[in-house]
């Protein structure tokens, strides 16, 4: 394996690292939210935040980078604000990743505050636990399994996200040349030794980190 | 203690007022769907009723009058719930200390007290996922009063349970209410657990209070009978008096005296009997020619029909001019035997079902 191969793989781990904890800070609080609320706005809201799920990548892409343009509202805000515009960037590569792998780790969370039930919240709060208590010391080991899957299928889905970071971050070296890319660029150049590396890994990987993630879930089993 | 809640969901509307004892135990018993929980989770502060108000031992936890209500956290009550509620990310002790902790129970008053009351001091360690019903639901009573509560909220805590599990649990209840200095509103749909537990009884249908007195009282009125269908009768307090040798037990009460077979009761304890107004006969006479042991003389008090035709209810009062009882007869016999009020009879009890 080459040397650029090696910063493309330090490169993802860290964009995925990056983008899988700003996902669960930010996903943790709209799944709380989608699985307690009766709003009527859960609907819409539930439906944009899964919309990257169906979504061809290559859509998300050109929507951001339309965004993060001169012309678009973060690009101008960022203007403004005297900070580097996004498109290219690595930074602008974690905004993208947050939101095309925001279903990933906002539903298994959802779905994991829903399977609580309202009940141990309630002994909780019988038991002198103020909301924010209960929600740490009750809500957040309960969905522990949730919590567990979401990390995973984040990090995983961003280590294999392809067409948005062909758009946003293009295939600059150790700034947004990622795995998924680099592999692409290595076929393009029919240098097939090099992409059956990266490749190979990738799927050893993906593999590796599945079968760890069903394994547990065997584990924590609560219920009776 | 003073309650009133009025809640409108589609289909159902809860409107009550309540004024219930400041000490022992008050059951609300009422069919499913009358609005039991309901009137619970309203003294829980889990719901919130947009005029209520609620008044325990002198504090106010709910006045919207005055825009006061107290969420569920900052009420010093405990809570058992129908099923298991204990943490199952924490041991047995665990979900004590949970309770503990935060009620500002440091010191663990009580505590080793607690542990011998429930007999849950083997349990300590081991996960909730592994009790049985009747060992999860004597650590959730635990846990609610190791937070040292004002008010102890039961509901159904031993619907879930099969009756092997319910009879296992019942005597740590009995206790409960010897030892307890606190308030406890039980929710349930047992006659027999109510009968068994409480000392004031209110009944709920359809959202509405019918009734609410002390447990005897309620139990001996003739316009309710409808509520307790097939287990109306009276209830009455005895203390055993003797063994006697041929193996009958003598109970007396103010009223007169019963015989119920069976050795096994101390002499001096008290025992709570439901006399079923089916299992009472009367006679005009004293007969010394019958099999049955316990006859109680007895006046008529008064008279209604209870909705089975040709069956009449009967009310009775025992000699020592309190104790009252419920017969059901024929309205053939009745006719037979002129009953009216103010004629005395004799009561014969066929049979006694002793619930404590």
């Amino acid at each position: 394996m080459d040397s650029s191969s090696l910063t493309a793989i330090w490169l993802t781990c860290k964009l995925a690292t990056l983008t899988t904890l700003l996902l669960l800070l930010i996903g943790t609080p709209i799944a709380w939210w989608l699985a307690n609320t009766r709003s009527r706005l859960k609907g819409p809201v539930g439906a944009l935040v899964t919309l990257p799920l169906v979504l061809p990548p290559t859509v998300l892409g050109f929507y951001l980078l339309v965004a993060f343009g001169p012309h678009g509202f973060i690009g101008q805000t960022m203007d403004t604000l005297n900070l580097q515009r996004l498109p290219f960037t690595f930074a602008g590569l974690v905004v993208a990743s947050v939101l095309y792998s925001l279903p990933f780790v906002v539903q298994p969370i959802q779905n994991a505050f829903e399977s609580i039930g309202k009940r141990p919240l309630e002994a909780a709060a019988s038991l002198r636990a103020s909301p924010l208590d209960a929600f740490f010391s009750v809500a957040l080991p309960l969905a522990r399994p949730g919590f567990l899957t979401a990390t995973v299928l984040g990090f995983a889905h961003t280590v294999g996200e392809f067409g948005v970071v062909l758009m946003i971050g293009g295939n600059i070296p150790g700034k947004t040349q990622v795995l998924s890319v680099k592999i692409y660029d290595y076929v393009e150049n029919t240098n097939y030794t090099q992409a059956h590396w990266l490749a190979g890994g990738m799927v050893l990987f993906s593999f590796i980190v599945l079968l760890l993630l069903y394994s547990s879930r065997k584990r924590t089993n609560w219920s009776w | 203690m003073q309650g009133r809640f009025r809640i409108g969901h589609p289909g159902f509307t809860l409107d009550v007022d309540l004024s219930m004892p400041e000490k022992g135990i008050t059951a609300l018993f009422g069919p499913s769907g009358s609005g039991k929980t309901t009137i619970l989770r309203c003294m829980a502060g889990l719901e919130r009723s947009p005029e209520g108000f609620l008044s325990v031992a002198d504090e106010i936890w709910q006045d919207e009058k005055r825009g006061i209500f107290l969420p569920t956290h900052k009420r010093p009550l405990g809570l058992v719930f129908q099923e298991t509620s204990l943490f199952p990310h924490l041991s047995v002790l665990g979900n004590l200390r949970y309770g503990m902790k935060r009620a500002g129970n440091a010191k663990r008053e009580g505590f080793e007290a607690m542990l011998d009351l429930l007999d849950i001091r083997p349990l300590l360690k081991r996960s909730p996922g592994n009790l049985s019903g009747g060992e999860r639901q004597r650590i959730a009573i635990a846990r609610a009063l190791l937070t040292r509560p004002r008010l102890l909220l039961m509901d159904e805590p031993l619907a879930a349970l099969d009756m092997k599990r319910k009879l296992e649990i019942l005597p740590y209840l009995e206790k409960l209410h010897d030892e307890l200095s606190i308030p406890v509103i039980y929710v349930s749909h047992s006659l027999d657990e109510v009968i068994r537990l409480s000392d004031h009884l209110v009944l709920i249908e359809n959202g509405r209070i019918t009734a609410n007195g002390p447990l005897m009282d309620i139990l001996s009125r003739l316009d309710l009978s409808a509520s307790f269908a097939g287990e109306t009768g009276a209830v009455v307090e005895t203390t055993v008096a003797a063994r006697e040798a041929d193996g009958l037990t003598r109970l007396e009460f103010p009223g007169g005296k019963l015989y119920i077979a069976g050795d096994a009761y101390t002499p001096g304890s008290r025992l709570r009997c439901h006399i079923h107004a089916n299992d009472i006969s009367l006679a005009l006479s004293a007969h010394t020619d019958t099999s049955i042991l316990n006859t109680l003389p007895a006046t008529i008090i008064a008279i209604a029909s209870t909705g089975t035709p040709g069956h009449v209810l009967v009310q009775l009062r025992l000699m020592d001019g309190e104790t009252l009882l419920l017969a059901r007869i024929t309205e053939r016999s009745r006719l037979a035997l002129s009953i009216t009020p103010g004629l005395t009879v004799i009561a014969q009890v066929k049979s006694v079902a002793i619930l404590r």
